[in-house]
């Protein structure tokens, strides 16, 4: 419903009032159900455990050939992780963005509209009447929730193995000074909420061609191949006038996190990039979600 | 306090919030024709609620409402819907004629190209929000999530409803369930049901909470006779409890036993709109005589004044214009033609219904 249609709304149409209360639980009840919806899917849980196997297998491939001392190879962080397993945290997380990570949220993001129209549960959800506002919000809620979920289990599951494998203690930053472990955890955590940030800007994206099609595999190739170009793009220096407007652009900036000081301004740069890219593409979600015909 | 009540109580202490869809330039006022008591039990509308002045208005009213989808196909040409509140209307149509489209746009799944509508007197779709919750459909066939079972699908859609209360829930997913025969399936994943429970399940869908209005598309496609007759009997209990059913049908013989009211659509057009009765009252009654003598009979029946006289092998038949059937029976045997068999009967609804639709496949011109 456009806004032009609510300002002709008659008196009559009024919805009857809700407390403050009752609408918050409302909310709460509905999100909660788009969560299960997400997490209790077989399909789902297996792209997280995905997400949780490979940094056990970075780890120990790491681990097998710590005694080669083949430096300067690789990822970032790669060398740092034999002497420090909180390492291998930033190692998954820069491996994974490459491919997992983006990967997993296109499956839900992609499937969160398109795969409802496609079973045809969007035309009840919209009779209910859910509100499509207010659906297009809960659904984004939920991918937001996955995001931070997915870059979590990545975190945590490299942290344990790290710790397993490797000797951890105090964390030596980028800039050469030393924190404690605990200070160089909540720096992690922090790097983690950036990474699901972007993750969330992706979605955003997912959620907007999502509410183009009945089609959830078209949904989800369509916004794998947005991201994937974006890289490419972004590797192109003859395109540097271009780079930072990608949204892949500042995926990796989380180093900032790791200097002393955090250089703050990157990290800003970062988040507003992906501020500018949920605004855009939540609009137009927005704008194609609430005018489409459902005739799935 | 049972849920129902309770939500009948929310609603008469309104003060009317605002729809999320957007900002609402001033206040409004008093809902009109709002009725003051909503239903006591699923499906049980108080009289009173009924006999309300603004109730008077039809449930459903459409002005000229018309789509034509991208690509320039009109399925629906401009159509003018008054469905009266209490009755059980029949939307017939052969497939393809526009009846799903013309649902999905009273339902504002579909905006119309031109023309307008209200439900239950509130102007859709800006009013969607706010009275889609009196209302209950299935459109086109059932749909849920099939790694859910049943009871976890109802949830899905309760929890998708804002004006739903939380805490009765459990309580009124039960009774939907019941209602319609699947509690004992209740914890079957959605998958494992056949088409029937499937059917059955989206009806339960909208008995989640009372309803005014009900809205379903073809609810017995698909089923077997035994499924038809359950969804027939829960119409026909449904509609007797006070809710305006409209119920959209291509098989005529379904429409003529649970419907009061009748709307035939051709391709994309409202041939026909009124009772049953009307639509009946359309055909003329013939009398048949099956006599030895169907000459003798024939020259009886035009000495009565009847029409179109026409005479078979053993058989002679008129079309009656208001003379008793008894009345030409007594005729005849008093005049001594001997009668081995007497019946009369209205041209079928189902020639009817072909007259209005048109024969064969002429259906999508």
């Amino acid at each position: 419903m456009s806004t032009a249609d609510a300002t002709r709304l008659p008196p009559g149409a009024a919805l009857p009032e809700i407390s403050p209360v009752a609408s918050v639980r409302h909310w709460t009840r509905f999100l909660r159900s788009e969560l299960s919806l997400i997490f209790l899917r077989w399909r789902n849980l297996a792209l997280l455990a995905v997400l949780a196997v490979i940094p056990v297998l970075i780890g120990i491939a790491l681990r097998l050939s710590a005694g080669e001392g083949r430096g300067g190879q690789g990822p970032a962080f790669i060398s740092q992780v034999a002497g420090n397993g909180v390492f291998l945290a930033l190692v998954s997380l820069t491996l994974l963005l490459t491919l997992v990570l983006p990967l997993a949220v296109a499956v839900v993001a992609g499937d969160s509209v398109a795969g409802e129209a496609n079973h045809g549960t969007l035309r009840y959800l919209l009779t209910i009447p859910a509100g499509r506002t207010r659906l297009l919000g809960i659904k984004y809620a939920a991918l937001v929730v996955f995001c931070v979920a997915a870059c979590a289990v990545v975190t945590i599951a490299a942290l344990i193995v790290g710790a397993i494998l490797f000797p951890v203690g105090p964390v030596t930053l980028l800039s050469g000074t030393t924190i404690s472990l605990g200070a160089g955890l909540l720096r992690l955590a922090f790097i983690t909420l950036y990474v699901a940030a972007a993750m969330a800007a992706l979605a955003a994206i997912g959620l907007a061609v999502s509410t183009f099609t009945e089609h959830p595999i078209g949904a989800i190739a369509a916004i794998l191949v947005l991201a994937i170009a974006s890289e490419v793009v972004d590797s192109v220096p003859q395109f540097a006038s271009v780079h930072p407007y990608l949204p892949t652009h500042f995926w990796l900036s989380f180093d900032a996190l790791l200097r002393s000081p955090v250089a703050w301004p990157d990290l800003a740069h970062g988040l507003l990039s992906y501020a500018v890219y949920v605004v855009i593409f939540g609009a137009i979600a927005w704008a194609r979600f609430t005018t489409a015909d459902v005739t799935s | 306090m049972s849920a129902a009540s309770r939500a009948a109580g929310q609603r008469d202490e309104t003060s009317f919030g605002r729809p999320d869809d957007g900002p609402l330039p001033g206040e409004p006022g008093q809902l009109p024709g709002e009725p003051g008591q909503l239903p006591a039990g699923p499906g049980q509308l108080p009289a009173e609620a009924r006999q309300l002045p603004g109730d008077a208005g039809p449930a459903i009213a459409t002005s000229g409402l018309a789509k034509r989808f991208r690509g320039g196909q009109l399925a629906v040409g401009g159509i003018d819907l008054a469905v009266p509140h209490g009755s059980v209307y029949g939307f017939l149509g052969p497939n393809g004629s526009g009846k799903t489209t013309t649902i999905r746009m009273l339902l504002g799944l579909v905006h119309p190209t031109s023309g307008s509508h209200e439900l239950l007197g509130v102007p859709m779709p800006a009013g969607a929000n706010a009275v889609l919750s009196r209302v209950g459909s299935l459109v086109e066939g059932p749909a849920f999530y099939s790694q859910l079972s049943g009871r976890a699908n109802l949830a899905r859609c309760d929890a998708a409803d804002r004006t739903a209360d939380p805490r009765t829930a459990g309580a009124r997913i039960s009774e939907a369930l019941d209602r319609v025969g699947l509690l004992s399936a209740a914890r079957k994943h959605y998958r494992a049901y056949s088409l029937g429970m499937k059917q059955r399940l989206a009806i339960a869908a909208g008995l989640l909470r009372p309803r005014e209005l009900l809205i379903l598309d073809e609810p017995t496609n698909g089923l077997d006779p035994q499924g038809t007759r359950e969804v027939r009997g829960l119409i026909r209990e449904i509609a007797a409890a006070g809710t305006t059913v409209f119920v959209s049908s291509h098989l005529l013989a379904e429409v003529e036993q649970i419907c009061t009211h009748v709307g035939v659509m051709r391709t994309g057009k409202l041939v026909f709109q009124g009772t049953l009765e009307e639509l009946r009252g359309r055909g003329a009654t013939r009398i048949l005589v099956r006599t030895a003598e169907p000459g003798r009979a024939s020259e009886i029946l035009a000495g009565l004044g009847l029409q179109d006289i026409r005479i078979s092998g053993g058989e002679a038949s008129a079309q009656l214009a208001g003379q008793p059937p008894e009345e030409v029976c007594k005729r005849l045997v008093y005049a001594g033609v001997p009668v081995a068999g007497l019946e009369s009967s209205r041209s079928s609804l189902e020639d009817l219904f072909v007259e209005l639709t048109g024969e064969g496949f002429d259906v999508d011109g």
